[in-house]
C-alpha cells in the first residue's frame, strides 16, 4: 500500500457546499445528581461526498458525538444538555420518535467496531439486510432479497445467494464487517458514521475494508465520519481531521494539512508518538504521550491538556483556550498553538 | 452436528442404562420379595411352595445373571407385575400418564407464558418502582413450595369460595360429550395447573428479566436501533429470541421435573396422574410399581432432554460449534 | 458506572493491613439490602432453634389445651393443633428440625458434589466419561419420587430422609465444580506443583479445591432450600421421621383439618415460606457479590 497523497476525487472542500450535517456547540452531560460533561462545545461539519476523520485517544467522546446523531446515547445515562444537530436543514431534535427512526438507517447510517457482536447471532444475514430494506425501502420478500444480494456484492462478498442464509458466526471478521455495510447501506444513507471500522479487525483486512469505504464513497457519493485510531486510514481516507481530547475538539482541519503541521501540541504528540515503522502495521495504540486522559469529572482548571503537555505555561491554568473563528486552514484550540518542525519531521 | 447427536444419543443410552441397574439395586434393597408378596396375599404357604416359586420366578438365580434378566425386561417394556391392580406395571403406570401428561404441559405453557411476560415488564422497566414491587412479588412465589400454594389455593378457592372442584379430574355422573367434558376437566385443572405454574412463573421471570437486561446492553441491539428498527421491534425481533434461549433450557428442567414430581399436587388434588400412583404405591409397599414409574418417568426426561437439546441447536445456531 | 470501576484508594491500601478479599465479600453480600433481609430472616429463624429448649422445655409433644384452639383464643399464641399441643412450641422445635435437615443435607451434597466434580474435572478422559454419565443418571431421575423411593425404601427416619435428599441433589454441585476445575487445571500454580511432583491427591485437595469454590458457595444456599423444602413435602406426605416435630410433620396433621382450623397447616407453611425467602435472598446477595458486572444494568 502506497502512502502518497491520499486521492479524494469525490470532494472539492474549498468549494464549500451546504454541509450535509453540521453539529454546533454540542453539550453532552451525564445525568445524575452531580452531572458531569462528557462532551463540551463540539462542533463540526461534513459536506456531501466529504470524509472527515475524528481521532484522539480512548475516551475522548468520539462514540459519544456518532451516537448523539442518531440520537442514540444511552436515555439512562447521559442527555444532550446544550447545541443542536442539523441534517440538511433540519434540526434533528425537532423530529418525533418515528421521523427520527427513518433517519437512523435511512439517511444516517452506522457501523461499529465489532462486526460480530453487532449482528444479531440468531438471525441470518439475509434477515439482517432485509430488515433495513423493508424499513427504509419498503421492500419485501423476493424484491428484498434480490437487493440484499445487490447489496452484498456492493460489499464484494463472494457468493452473496449463499451468504444471505448463513448465520454471523460463521463468516470470518472482515466479511462480517462487510455485512455491517452492506446493512448500513441498504437505506441508501447520504451519511455513514463508521466508528472503528477496522480496529478489530487484521492489517490486510482492514486495509481491504477501507478500501471498500473509499470506493463507495467514489461510486454513491457517501458522506463519512470516520472514527478511528488507525493513522494511515485517516491518511487514506481523510479529507478532514478533527482531533478530539477530553470531550473537546481540539484541532481540526484539511487531512493534508493537519498531518504535514499539527498545531495543537496535542495532535503533534498522537502525530510523533507512532513509531514509524507501526505504519504499516496499522493500528497502533495512540497512547504514547506520557500520562492519561482525564476523567470527565476530573477534568483540570484552564485547558484539560495541561498536565501532559510540555507547552503549558501560566495561562494554560488559568484560561480554557477556545476554538478560533474559521479560517481556510487548520485550527487549533490552544494558546500556544503553532507548528513545530520536531514534530513535523516525524512525517 | 451428526457427531454431535450421535453422542447425544450414546450418552442418553448410557444414562438409561445406568438408572435400569440403580433400579435393580433398590428393588434388591427392599425387606421381601415377589414370593414373600404372594405368601402375603394367599395367606400361609408352606416353605418348600416358596421355594420352588422361587426358582420357577429365576429369584434364586445369582445376581449377574438376575440383572441382565432385568435389564432385558426392563428394554422390552417388562416391568413386572402389580399385583393390587392386577396387571402389568407398565400398563398400570401408562393409564396414568395422560393426566400427569396434561397437567404438565398446561403448567409449562402457563409459566413460560405469564412468567417470561412478567420478566421482560420488568426489564423494561428495571430500577423503577414497578420492578422493584414486581420482584418482591416473585421473590415470594419463588420461596413458596409448590405444595403449599396447593393447599392454600385449595383453601381459598375450593374449600371457601367453591369455585372449583375440591378434587379428581372429571365430575362422576357428569354431562357426557366432548365439550361439556372438556370444561368439566377444565374446570378440575385449573387449581393444579395454577399451583404447578407460581413457583416456575417466578423462575422465568427472574430469569427472563436478567437475560433481558442482559441482552439489551449488547451490540446487536444496538445496531438494531442504529438500522431505524422501533423500540417494540428492538424487543420482539431482536432481544427477545436471544433472551428466551435460557427460559428454553428452562422449560424443559419445567417438564423433567414434573413428570414424576407433581406427585405433591396430584395427592392434594386427587389427580390420577403417576404422581398420585406413586403416592399409593408407597403407602402399599408396592415396590415394582414405584421402581416402574421411576424407571418410567426417566425415560421420558431421557427423551425431553434430547428433543430440547434439538430445540435448542435449532434457535441458537452458535451451538454446533461450541459442542 | 458502578463502584467497581473506581481505582483503590492505594494510601489507605498502605497504612492499614490489606483486608483479607474473604472478608470484604463478606461484608460486600451482607451490605445489600437483599443480604440485610435475608440475615435478619434468617436470624429469626436461629433464634427461634436456639430458644425452643430454653421457653418450651416439655418439647413440642406435651399437651397444653384443648384441640384447635385459634391462635389468640388460648394461652398458646399459635392456637394448639388437633391433639392440643401448643403450636408455638412445634413451630420453634420444627425451626430446630428444618435448618438442622438442611445444613447436614447441604453439607454432604456439597461434599459428595465436589468430590464427583473435582476428580471428573482433574483427571477428565475416562473418569471424567464415567463420573458425569452417573451424575447424568442421578439427575435424570425424577428427584422427589426419587427421594420418595429411597425413603420408603429405607424407612422414614430423620437419617434416611437427610440422606435421601444429599443423594439426589449433587448433581448440580457436580457439574459446577467440575466446569470450575476444568478452568483451574489449566493455571500455572497447578502446573508447577505437579512438575515438583505432588501427589494428584494433594493438589486436588490443597489446590483446586479451594480454589474452585467460590461458584459452589454461592448455590449453598439454594440447597440448604432446597433440602427444608423437600423434607417439608416428604413430612406432609406421612413421609417424616415419626419422632421428630417438623413443620412439615404439623402440615400433614393439619391437613385433614383444613376445612375448618386451616391455620394448623398453614402456620408452618409461612414458616417454611419465611426460611426458604430468608435463604434465597442471602443467596441472591451473595450472587450478586460473586459477580458485580452483573448487579446494575
Ligand atoms: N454509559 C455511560 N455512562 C457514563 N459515562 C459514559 C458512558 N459511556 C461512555 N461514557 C464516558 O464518556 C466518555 C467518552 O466515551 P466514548 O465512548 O465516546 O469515547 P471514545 O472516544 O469513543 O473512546 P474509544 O476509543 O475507547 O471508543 C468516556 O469518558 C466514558 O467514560
Ligand atoms: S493551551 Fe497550553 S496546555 Fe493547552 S495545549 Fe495549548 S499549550 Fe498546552
Ligand atoms: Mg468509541
Amino acid at each position: 500500500m502506497t502512502l502518497s497523497t491520499p486521492i479524494c476525487a469525490s470532494a472539492d472542500p474549498v468549494s464549500h457546499p451546504a454541509p450535509i450535517l453540521t453539529v454546533s456547540d454540542l453539550r453532552i452531560e451525564t445525568t445524575g445528581p452531580q452531572p458531569a460533561a462528557l462532551l463540551e462545545s463540539v462542533s463540526f461539519d461534513i459536506r456531501p461526498g466529504e470524509t472527515l476523520a475524528l481521532v484522539g485517544e480512548s475516551g475522548a467522546g468520539k462514540s459519544l458525538s456518532a451516537l448523539a446523531i442518531l440520537g442514540l446515547l444511552p436515555p439512562d445515562a447521559m442527555r444532550v444538555a446544550a447545541g443542536q444537530i442539523h441534517l440538511g436543514r433540519t434540526d434533528l431534535a425537532t423530529l418525533s420518535a418515528r421521523q427520527m427512526r427513518a433517519v437512523r438507517g435511512g439517511r444516517v447510517a452506522m457501523i461499529f467496531q465489532d462486526p460480530l457482536g453487532c449482528l444479531n447471532p440468531v438471525l441470518t444475514v439475509g434477515r439482517q439486510i432485509t430488515e433495513a430494506l423493508r424499513l427504509h425501502k419498503g421492500l419485501r420478500g423476493a424484491a428484498a432479497r434480490a437487493r440484499a444480494v445487490e447489496l452484498l456484492e456492493l460489499v464484494r462478498i463472494p457468493e452473496p445467494r449463499k451468504r444471505l442464509d448463513e448465520y454471523p458466526h460463521r463468516l470470518s471478521g472482515g466479511m462480517r464487517q462487510r455485512v455491517m455495510i452492506a446493512i448500513a447501506l441498504a437505506g441508501e444513507p447520504e451519511l455513514l458514521l463508521a466508528d472503528e471500522p477496522t480496529t478489530a479487525l487484521d492489517v490486510t483486512i482492514s486495509t481491504q475494508i477501507i478500501t471498500l469505504l473509499r470506493q463507495l464513497q467514489a461510486d454513491i457519493g457517501l458522506s463519512i465520519l470516520m472514527i478511528t485510531h488507525d493513522l494511515p486510514a485517516v491518511r487514506m481516507i481523510a479529507d478532514r481531521v478533527a482531533v478530539m481530547y477530553s470531550g473537546r475538539i481540539v484541532e481540526t482541519g484539511i487531512a493534508d494539512a493537519v498531518f504535514a503541521a499539527p498545531r495543537h501540541p496535542y495532535t503533534q504528540g498522537l502525530l510523533s508518538a507512532r513509531p514509524r515503522g507501526a505504519i504499516a502495521a496499522g493500528a497502533a495504540p495512540l497512547t504514547e504521550i506520557p500520562g492519561a486522559v482525564p476523567q470527565p469529572n476530573e477534568r483540570p482548571s484552564g485547558c484539560t491538556f495541561r498536565p501532559r503537555c510540555p507547552r503549558a505555561s501560566a495561562l494554560c491554568a488559568q484560561e480554557r483556550p477556545a476554538m478560533p473563528p474559521a479560517t481556510s486552514g487548520s485550527k487549533a484550540a490552544c494558546h500556544h498553538a503553532g507548528t513545530s518542525t520536531d514534530h513535523a519531521r516525524a512525517f | 452436528m451428526g457427531h454431535y447427536l450421535r453422542n447425544r444419543l450414546l450418552q442418553a443410552v448410557v444414562v438409561i442404562l445406568i438408572i435400569i441397574v440403580g433400579n435393580f439395586i433398590l428393588l434388591n434393597a427392599v425387606p421381601g420379595d415377589l414370593v414373600d408378596v404372594l405368601a402375603g396375599r394367599g395367606g400361609d404357604m408352606d416353605a418348600d411352595l416358596m421355594a420352588s416359586l422361587r426358582a420357577r420366578f429365576g429369584l434364586d438365580d445369582p445376581l449377574p445373571i438376575r440383572l441382565l434378566d432385568y435389564i432385558r425386561n426392563v428394554l422390552t417394556g417388562n416391568l413386572g407385575y402389580s399385583w393390587p391392580h392386577s396387571q402389568p406395571v407398565l400398563d398400570v403406570v401408562l393409564q396414568r400418564l395422560p393426566a400427569t401428561t396434561l397437567l404438565v404441559i398446561l403448567s409449562v405453557i402457563t409459566s413460560v407464558f405469564i412468567g417470561t411476560l412478567t420478566g421482560v415488564f420488568a426489564a423494561r422497566k428495571a430500577h423503577k418502582l414497578t420492578d422493584v414491587i414486581l420482584s418482591m412479588v416473585v421473590l415470594v412465589c419463588y420461596a413458596t413450595p409448590i405444595f403449599l400454594t396447593a393447599l392454600a389455593l385449595m383453601l381459598i378457592f375450593s374449600v371457601q369460595l367453591g369455585w372449583f372442584p375440591l378434587s379428581g379430574l372429571t365430575t362422576a355422573g357428569a354431562e357426557e360429550g366432548i365439550l361439556a367434558t372438556a370444561a368439566d376437566m377444565g374446570r378440575h385443572l385449573v387449581l393444579p395447573v395454577v399451583s404447578l405454574s407460581l413457583f416456575y412463573v417466578a423462575i422465568y421471570a427472574r430469569l427472563s428479566r436478567a437475560s433481558m437486561l442482559q441482552v439489551l446492553t449488547q451490540d446487536y441491539v444496538r445496531t438494531a436501533r442504529a438500522k431505524g428498527v422501533s423500540e417494540r421491534g428492538v424487543i420482539l425481533g431482536h432481544a427477545l429470541r436471544n433472551a428466551l434461549l435460557p427460559v428454553i433450557t428452562m422449560a424443559g428442567l419445567q417438564i423433567t421435573e414434573l413428570f414424576g414430581g407433581a406427585v405433591l399436587t396430584e395427592t392434594i388434588f386427587g389427580l390420577p396422574g403417576v404422581g398420585r400412583l406413586a403416592y399409593d404405591a408407597v403407602f402399599a409397599r408396592n415396590f415394582p410399581l414405584l421402581l416402574g414409574i421411576l424407571i418410567v418417568c426417566s425415560f421420558i426426561i431421557v427423551i425431553v432432554n434430547l428433543l430440547v437439546d434439538l430445540l435448542y441447536m435449532k434457535l441458537d445456531p452458535r451451538v454446533e460449534l461450541t459442542k | 458506572m458502578t463502584a467497581m470501576d473506581t481505582t483503590p484508594d492505594t494510601t489507605a491500601a498502605k497504612a492499614r493491613p490489606a483486608r483479607p478479599p474473604r472478608f470484604q465479600m463478606l461484608r460486600r453480600t451482607l451490605g445489600t439490602p437483599k443480604g440485610i433481609a435475608g440475615l435478619a430472616l434468617l436470624g429469626i429463624v436461629v433464634a427461634m432453634a436456639a430458644l425452643a429448649p430454653i421457653l418450651f422445655p416439655m418439647g413440642p409433644w406435651a399437651m397444653v389445651g384443648r384441640p384447635y384452639t385459634w391462635p389468640g383464643d388460648g394461652p398458646a399464641l399459635l392456637g394448639t393443633d388437633v391433639l392440643g399441643r401448643d403450636m408455638t412450641a412445634a413451630m420453634f422445635w420444627g425451626a430446630q428440625i428444618s435448618l438442622l435437615v438442611g445444613l447436614v443435607s447441604a453439607s454432604v451434597s456439597l461434599v459428595i458434589g465436589i468430590a464427583v466434580g473435582a476428580c471428573a474435572g482433574y483427571f477428565g478422559g475416562r473418569t471424567d466419561a464415567v463420573l458425569m454419565r452417573f451424575t447424568d443418571a442421578v439427575q435424570t431421575v425424577p428427584s422427589f419420587l426419587f427421594t420418595i423411593v429411597i425413603v420408603a425404601v429405607a424407612s422414614p427416619t430423620i437419617h434416611s430422609i437427610v440422606l435421601a435428599i444429599s443423594l439426589v441433589s449433587w448433581p448440580a454441585v457436580a457439574r459446577l465444580m467440575r466446569a470450575e476445575v476444568l478452568s483451574v487445571k489449566k493455571r500455572e500454580f497447578v502446573q508447577s506443583c505437579r512438575i515438583i511432583g505432588m501427589t494428584d491427591l494433594r493438589i486436588i485437595t490443597t489446590q483446586v479445591i479451594p480454589n474452585a469454590l467460590s461458584p459452589v458457595i454461592v448455590i449453598a444456599s439454594v440447597l440448604v432450600a432446597t433440602a427444608i423444602i423437600t423434607e417439608a413435602g416428604l413430612a406432609f406426605l406421612g413421609l417424616g421421621d415419626p419422632n421428630v416435630m417438623s413443620w412439615g410433620t404439623m402440615i400433614n396433621l393439619g391437613r385433614p383439618a383444613i376445612r375448618t382450623a386451616w391455620y394448623i397447616a398453614l402456620i408452618p407453611g409461612g414458616f417454611v415460606i419465611l426460611t426458604v425467602l430468608a435463604l434465597n435472598l442471602l443467596g441472591d446477595a451473595i450472587n450478586d457479590a460473586f459477580n458485580p458486572h452483573l448487579r446494575k444494568r
